[in-house]
């Protein structure tokens, strides 16, 4: 049983959950994630460390509650207790000191950017955080992002707060200006952001990191569902992932197995 | 009851049959398809043991149990007297009595199988094992002494760790399981289904190990969560039994394709989650009306007849040798082809097809014929020149096996590995590193739950020794 110190709502279905996980704090790493299960019956949810803190004991999860299992886990209350929370899984982020690093995040995505861009900062990188979301009420982290990064760049499809637009468009006036043009990219959000973000940096070959969100399970390597196509190679996201090299990730692969269960409902037979 | 009869009387005696759920209500449900045999039928089946003096049925056991003498006590009806020998013997007998391939172990070495049809030792074990869990005020099991401050870690709480548990704790020492997912049993818990193994019996063991005072941690993934170098840290003696859990991939064309999956997401989706099976379940599964398994074993005929029970009207094994090869219990295909099941054999599938909207359609296959013998000594399949044909599928489900899970063992460089990533170690499970013990699927490849937990009775008794100064610290460590 693990224990929730805080909950907080940052924007619409987003909550910041602070747990008490000692053995979780001090083995993570940037990059790894939890798998979380609310209580019994409930499924097992992938959800990205966002922050942790040793001494306290306690990890921070982001969490976007969209369906019912997300939801279940973002309602428990201060006080009370999540059931089961395993991990850390995954490889750790690869941290080198590139120099001028873009870390581009959409949506939710940003939660799962914010211990990129704080491991990118401490490794000695100038780090230009980029992040999207629909509206105003959708951007999240802006100010714990601006404490480990040279600069946060807002964008927002209605032009409600910072510019209007993708975060693409930001990233691609960065590309063209000698001056800002990053030697690094870190692209994590919806599927189709990292992939048009790895579109861009394909041509002059900037290193370009997605962190990949495909179905899992068990998270141990155990069940291959996971599975992602990486220059022509299944590799598993929990165990060889979640981050990899955008440039050799089959995305059309990945969407296409995402959406496996999106109207699983008509599939069954009754 | 009267126990003394002629060896012709008992051969007079023809086998028990178990009685079972009709074929057709059983596709319907996830009951234990084996209701188990009656008293009366029980005894009888006893009484067909002639007691032999060589008692050659005990060599085809991997943990060598009592066979003759359990049976003995059982045909005269003395039950309490049963289950304390078999219990001696074998840690999870009403787990083995079910799962066992009996007809290549016990019952392959049983006399009476020379001339007609072996002793029943399977259902037998069962009888007794699930008398003495109905009965355990009965039976009189040992409780816990504590009499040691010595403390022992387990990695993985599957058939191996569990036993290893069970006979360590009866011992001394403070013994606690670290298991990675969030239930109890392993492969017994998310591989093999309820409709063979109901999972009472795995929570039933697992209330017994925790009453003799054993410490169960899930989600704790030892190399993740904690390093080895810690438990070696905190405890006198570690044992790994985390198993091979990791899918062989089919590498063929399609296997991405939406409908695909391997036995272990397949049968973890539906035995440990829970999903097409209890109608609370929040996980999804895909019920195909044609569901293709490729692969013969006892993890595809669970995968076929789970599929067959999520309402599949085509439930097929797609096998590149014939029947008489297919690597499975006996039981499990009988009772897979009484459900209907399709064996379609002789057939290589090449790889998979999908639809415009990248669903499985189905399968790409060349039929096979069977040339000589091979290293193993089964008949090598060989491909007929020019002959191939399609098979319609919605889902394939990819049950070629497993294999070990590098997850820790990569975290322990100093740890001998064999060339295919199993642990080594000896026959008393002792690895190359001082105090850690392995043993299980991990050390054998995909094997039984039998040799499993034999594993683990061994590593117990060889870690009780090691914790008392009486072994060296590594048999292994000077390979
Ligand atoms: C490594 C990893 C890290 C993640 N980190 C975070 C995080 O920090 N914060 C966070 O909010 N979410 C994160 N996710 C995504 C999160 O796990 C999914 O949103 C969650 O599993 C959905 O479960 P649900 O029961 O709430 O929704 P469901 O009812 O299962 O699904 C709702 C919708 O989301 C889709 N969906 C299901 N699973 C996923 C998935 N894995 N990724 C994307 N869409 C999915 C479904 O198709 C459906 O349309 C991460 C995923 C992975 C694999
Ligand atoms: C579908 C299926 C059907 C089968 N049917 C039969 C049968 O009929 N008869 C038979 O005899 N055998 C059968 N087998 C084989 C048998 O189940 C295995 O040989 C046996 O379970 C091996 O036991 P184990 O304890 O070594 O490992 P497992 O049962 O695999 O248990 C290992 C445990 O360790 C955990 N673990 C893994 N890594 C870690 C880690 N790093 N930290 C903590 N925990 C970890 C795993 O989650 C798991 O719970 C079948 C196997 C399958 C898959
Ligand atoms: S444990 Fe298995 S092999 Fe041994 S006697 Fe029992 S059923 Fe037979
Ligand atoms: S070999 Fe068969 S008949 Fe002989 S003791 Fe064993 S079970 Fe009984
Ligand atoms: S989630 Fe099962 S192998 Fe990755």
């Amino acid at each position: 049983m693990f224990k929730v110190i805080e909950n907080q709502l940052l924007a619409p279905h987003l909550h910041r959950l602070v747990i008490e996980a000692p053995r979780i704090a001090s083995a993570r790493q940037a990059g790894q994630f939890v798998i979380v299960r609310s209580g019994d019956g409930g499924e097992r949810i992938p959800l990205t460390i966002g922050d942790a803190n040793r001494s306290r004991g306690s990890i921070t999860l982001f969490i976007q509650a969209i369906g019912a299992g997300t939801r279940k886990i973002a309602e428990t209350e201060p006080g009370s207790y999540i059931q089961d929370i395993a991990g850390p899984w995954g490889q750790p982020t690869h941290l080198e000191k590139w120099g001028r690093v873009a870390c581009v995040g959409g949506g939710v995505g940003t939660a799962v950017l914010f211990p990129l861009v704080r491991a990118l900062h401490e490794a000695g990188n100038q780090v230009t955080s980029v992040i999207g979301g629909r509206s105003r009420d959708f951007i999240i982290l802006e100010e714990e992002l601006a404490r480990f990064s040279a600069k946060v760049v807002v964008a927002t499809e209605d032009g409600s707060y910072g510019r209007q637009g993708f975060v693409t468009l930001e990233l691609a006036e960065m590309l063209e200006d000698p001056l800002r043009c990053p030697d690094a990219v870190f692209a994590v959000g919806p599927v189709p952001m990292m992939k048009a973000v790895c579109e861009q940096t394909r041509p002059a070959g900037i290193p370009t990191i997605v962190s990949l969100n495909p179905i899992m399970i068990d998270g141990t390597g155990m069940c291959g569902g996971c599975r992602v196509q990486i220059g022509g190679q299944a590799k598993f996201a929990c165990v060889d992932g979640p981050e990899f090299d955008g440039h050799l990730v089959d995305f059309a692969s990945l969407i296409d197995r995402l959406s496996m269960y999106k109207d699983h409902e008509c599939r069954l037979v009754s | 009851m009267n126990n003394s009869l002629s060896a012709k009387q008992r051969m007079a005696i023809p086998r028990a049959e178990m009685p079972t759920i009709d074929p057709k209500v059983r596709c319907g449900n996830f009951d234990e398809v084996n209701l188990g045999l009656s008293m009366v039928q029980a005894v009888k089946e006893a009484r067909r043991c002639l007691q032999c003096k060589g008692r050659d049925c005990v060599a085809g056991c991997p943990v060598q149990v009592s066979i003759p003498e359990f049976l003995n006590a059982l045909a005269a009806g003395d039950l309490p007297r049963a289950a304390q020998i078999l219990l001696n013997d074998s840690a999870l007998p009403a787990i083995c009595g079910r799962v066992c391939p009996q007809e290549t172990q016990c019952e392959a070495l049983c006399v009476r199988a020379k001339k007609g049809e072996a002793v029943a030792v399977g259902h037998l074990e069962r009888f007794v094992a699930d008398w003495a869990m109905a009965h355990p005020e009965q039976v009189g099991m040992e409780k816990a002494k504590f009499s040691s401050s010595k403390k022992v870690a387990i990695i993985g709480c599957g058939p191996a760790g569990l036993t290893a548990a069970g006979e360590l704790a009866r011992w001394g020492p403070e013994v606690t399981i670290f298991e990675a997912l969030h239930e109890t049993g392993g492969v017994l818990r998310y591989g093999i289904p309820e409709f063979r193994l109901p999972k009472a019996i795995i929570d039933a063991e697992v209330a017994r190990l925790k009453e003799l005072g054993v410490i169960i941690e899930c989600n704790v993934i030892i190399g993740r969560t904690l390093s080895l170098e810690q438990l070696r840290e905190q405890f006198d003696a570690v044992f790994i039994g985390n198993g091979a859990g990791l899918p062989v991939m089919l590498n063929m064309a399609g296997e991405n394709l939406k409908g695909v999956y391997s036995a272990n997401e397949y049968l973890t989706r539906v035995n440990l989650m829970g999903a097409g099976r209890d109608p609370s379940s929040p996980t999804p599964i895909i019920r195909g009306r044609q569901v293709a398994v490729i692969g013969a074993g006892n993890t595809a005929m669970d995968c076929v007849r789970t599929a067959r029970r999520l309402g599949a009207e085509r439930a097929m094994i797609v096998y590149r040798r014939s029947e008489a090869e297919m690597p499975a219990r006996q039981e499990e295909i009988e009772h897979a082809k009484e459900e209907g099941i399709e064996l379609v054999t002789l057939t290589q599938p090449l790889s998979i097809r999908g639809n415009e909207q990248n669903w499985v359609a189905g399968l790409h296959c060349q039929v096979m014929t069977l040339g000589d013998a091979d290293e193993s000594g089964r008949r090598r399949p060989t491909p007929v020149a020019g002959e191939t044909f399609e098979l319609a599928a919605d889902v394939v489900i990819n049950a070629l096996g497993t294999r070990p899970n590098p997850l820790l063992t990569a975290t322990q460089p100093d740890l001998l590995l064999d060339e295919w990533g199993n642990i080594c170690a000896d026959e008393n499970c002792v690895t190359s590193l001082p105090g850690v013990f392995a043993g299980g699927d991990i050390v054998r490849g995909g094997a039984t739950v039998i040799l499993a937990m034999g594993d683990g009775k061994k590593a117990a008794k060889a870690i009780d020794r090691y914790l008392w100064g009486l072994d060296q610290p590594s048999a292994m460590a000077s390979r």
